[in-house]
């Protein structure tokens, strides 16, 4: 037995891209972008030179947070951060049923599914704060602008969740129950329901923790809420009470991330 | 020569996987491992190169204890024993050569193989071990497209890419059609005769291991209960392994099996002429 | 119930504690909700709400028509908002992969201690939004394009980490193991081993987040961390309203652009 007879060397034939070409030229355009990419970035080193001194002061104000001294702000805007999170989360979702099930193909209407589509299109096309600024230049600041963004939001993706499930429902157990000569409401309520019901509760946990994230982002264009504390607090460099929200902040998170997952296991 | 001291392996939980496996595999011998679902086999076997860690005992590997190595000398070590994996076990996303050539892993530095960079006599090695197993053709091709066979092929070439000096060989067949089972195993026991390389063969058909191995060692329960040439396995013998059950609804199998063997015998006498 | 002896005329596919439970549950909810309302509302000024109506109708007819002269304006801080949300991206993809590898429960090099500040991490880093890194950042090293990109990277991290370190998680252990009985060192078993294994996910993960970092990059600039959202702050502050169109318009296009995008590459992996 000889080896001689086999090649030496061997290369790894590429697995995407076949053409040498094309490999060559993506790579060249790569660099290219990086290089032109990290040339418009600007920096003012002795900007951030001056800023490390703040910087570590934040990270300080973050591992010995001082909750005490702004304790009334802070809880504040804790309660209407909370109490927005709670009733927009209700109400957006109360609204995205009926549109949930409207802009489901094998149930509504041809117009109506347009109609429906289009109101979660704009929905989830539109970011948080951008909804916020206009909401708060037609309520005027506070929560309420807040709770109307977040209910705003929360259709868009409650509503396309619930119509792309409703859509993918066992069509058989549909047909069974429309054999029965079941009413369009008796329908929705018996063959739609138990397979849509279980995902949508799961989804409005989801949807509350989202909504209490967004929640604080929302404050900082005026519409409440903690985020509103926060950037008060960095505007006045107090960055012990700012590391004291942003601690309570992934403190939340966390809590609602762990019991919403304790909830679905327990509700399913 | 490989030979196992009181070998035994307690699990956390409490269940006593072996107790006291004492054996001995001389070079060149093919020893087939039967034994119910749980009796240890797997843990056996993975006792030896040490992806599990045996409770007590000892595993000498020529004249090297593989049980009190430190982390590098067990690295260097486990290149002298080539396993062979139940479902084959190749990394799916690369290619059949990425896989032949990571038996060579142990004898090249981290560099070479992280750019695919094996030496000119590893890569000759790999395509003559392509070339024994009739998989060539498909060194470029990526693992996850070839046939159950094929990918069992490329198992056995990783395993003899590191000039293994002992082969541990995990239920070879136990996803395979009867068929490709036969053609593996006798591929596995041509390479053995041909390098004079002991084989520990974890299998779990009976009439299979009969039919290849030269010897038989029956575990039940993590004690060997029988150990001995494939003939002296008698129905007393079996019940001794598996317990109680109807050994005849087995050997039925036998039957079919003699068939099929005939045909491969005047596919292969064909091929030669 | 080991004898019927008759049916019930009465059915119910829920037992009568579990139904009270049930309603009890929805109750809760609703006495939530009102005192929620209530509490939320207490410092409304129902006036500005009456007149939001109207307050609409203004702002739409001061949007249009949207300023079309205003785009070639918005090319510059376009051009900024994508390398924002690229090298961002890149940013934290770099930091993300070696987290997400000391958070996996099968590569973490220390159960105790590493993976914990791992885990710690990316729950950070996932709950704190990109525009509060920015606001953060704003005031720790100035206005201007680094202060978004380390934004989106930081924010990046805990997305991308999460969702990696699950990936190696699931990877399959059978070829792990085969790798290790050749005598791999433990760097050669994770490029032959896992890194395979998580390269499609891998790659998922990073353009499906290069797609929402677009989002979240165009927005940045109300805190000053530059892009088009500058734009977007100066124009709302002049009360130029049909600027905010052409550039919401514009932003929209944008995202729906990243979208298909990040779409068509992740078919083409996968």
């Amino acid at each position: 037995m000889t080896t001689q007879r086999y090649p030496t060397t061997w290369r790894r034939p590429p697995q995407i891209l076949k053409d040498r070409r094309w490999r060559i030229a993506i790579q060249i355009g790569i660099v290219v972008y990086l290089f032109l990419a990290i040339g418009t970035v600007e920096v003012n080193w002795s900007r951030v030179y001056d800023g490390l001194e703040r910087g570590q002061r934040f990270v300080m104000g973050f591992l010995q947070p001082d909750f005490t001294s702004r304790w009334r702000d802070i809880s504040q805007g804790l309660v209407e951060s909370l109490t927005m999170t709670l009733t927009s989360t209700v109400i957006g979702v109360a609204i995205s049923v009926p549109i949930g099930i409207g802009a489901a193909r094998n149930l509504a209407p041809r117009w109506v599914y347009y109609v429906c589509r289009a109101i979660i299109a704009v929905s989830r096309a539109l970011q948080e704060v951008i909804i916020a600024i206009f909401f708060v230049a037609m309520f005027g600041f506070g929560p309420f602008a807040g709770f109307l963004t977040l209910s705003f939001a929360t259709i868009g993706f409650i509503a396309k969740l619930v119509a792309d499930d409703i859509e993918e429902i066992d069509e058989a157990q549909v047909e069974a129950v429309r054999a029965t000569g079941a009413s369009w409401a008796q329908l929705v309520n018996y063959a739609v329901q138990p397979q849509v019901m279980p995902r949508l509760i799961g989804l409005s946990l989801y949807r509350l923790d989202i909504n209490f994230r967004e929640s604080a982002v929302i404050g900082i264009v005026g519409a409440g809420g903690i985020g509103a504390t926060l950037n008060t607090a960095i505007d006045r460099y107090e960055y012990d009470s700012a590391g004291a929200i942003l601690l309570i902040i992934i403190g939340i998170v966390m809590i609602a991330e762990y019991s919403s997952s304790y909830l679905r296991k327990f509700l399913q | 020569m490989l030979t196992l001291e009181g070998l035994s392996k307690t699990y956390k939980t409490g269940d006593a996987a072996l107790t006291e496996v004492s054996l001995s595999v001389p070079k060149g011998q093919i020893m087939g491992l039967i034994g119910p679902s749980g009796a240890g086999k797997s843990t056996l076997i993975r006792c030896i190169n040490r992806l599990v860690d045996p409770t007590a005992g000892r595993i000498l590997l020529g004249d090297v204890d593989l049980v009190r190595l430190g982390k590098a000398d067990l690295r260097r070590q486990r290149r002298r024993i080539g396993m062979i994996f139940q479902e084959y076990a190749l990394v799916e996303r690369l290619t059949v050569m990425e896989n032949v050539l990571s038996g060579r892993l142990g004898y090249v530095p981290f560099w070479r193989s992280f750019l695919r960079r094996y030496p000119g006599p590893d890569i000759q090695r790999a395509y003559q071990l392509l070339d024994r197993v009739g998989l060539i053709d498909h060194a470029d091709k990526r693992a996850d497209a070839l046939s159950g066979g094929q990918r069992q092929r490329v198992g056995i070439a990783r395993a003899l890419a590191q000039d293994p000096e002992l082969l541990l060989v995990d239920e070879p067949t136990a996803s395979l059609d009867p068929k490709t089972s036969r053609q593996i195993m006798r591929l596995l026991t041509e390479i053995c005769a041909e390098r004079g390389l002991p084989a520990i063969v974890n299998i779990h058909d009976v009439p299979l291991a009969q039919q290849f191995m030269q010897r038989i060692v029956g575990l039940r329960a993590g004690r060997v209960v029988f150990d001995g040439a494939p003939d002296q396995l008698t129905h007393d013998a079996l019940t001794a392994i598996y317990g109680e059950e109807d050994w005849n609804a087995m050997r039925q199998g036998d039957d079919e099996q003699s068939q099929a063997e005939a045909e491969a015998r005047d596919r292969m006498a064909a091929l030669a002429r | 119930m080991t004898e019927i002896s008759h049916y019930r005329q009465i059915w119910s596919h829920r037992t009568p504690r579990a139904r009270l439970l049930l309603w009890a549950g929805w109750l809760a909810l609703v006495a939530l909700f009102v005192w929620c309302w209530q509490v939320m509302t207490q410092d409304t000024i129902w006036f500005f709400v009456a007149d939001a109506p109207q307050q609409a109708a203004d702002i739409g007819r001061r949007m249009l028509p949207p300023r079309w002269s205003y785009l070639p304006e918005l090319m510059q801080p376009l051009w900024d908002t994508l390398n924002i949300a690229t090298l961002g991206t890149l940013g934290g993809v770099i930091m993300a992969v070696p987290v997400a590898f000391f958070a996996a429960r099968n590569t973490t090099p220390s159960v105790t201690l590493l993976r914990p500040v791992a885990l710690f991490i990316i729950v950070a880093s996932r709950s704190i939004n990109s525009l509060i890194w920015a606001l953060l950042l704003v005031a720790i090293i100035g206005p201007g394009l680094l202060a978004g990109i380390v934004a989106i990277a930081l924010r990046s991290i805990g997305f991308v980490g999460k969702l990696l370190y699950e990936a190696i998680e699931e990877t399959d252990a059978r070829q792990i193991e085969a790798i290790e009985a050749t005598g791999a060192s433990a760097a050669q078993v994770l490029s032959y081993g896992i890194v395979p294994q998580i390269m499609p996910a891998f790659w998922g993960i990073t353009v499906f987040r290069w797609d929402i970092n677009i989002r979240e990059s165009t927005i940045l600039g109300l805190v000053g961390a530059g892009g088009i959202g500058l734009k977007l702050q100066g124009s709302l502050n002049t009360l130029a309203w049909s600027q905010v169109s052409v550039i919401l318009l514009l932003i929209l296009g944008t995202v729906v652009l990243s979208e298909w995008v990040s779409s068509r590459v992740r078919q083409a992996i996968i």
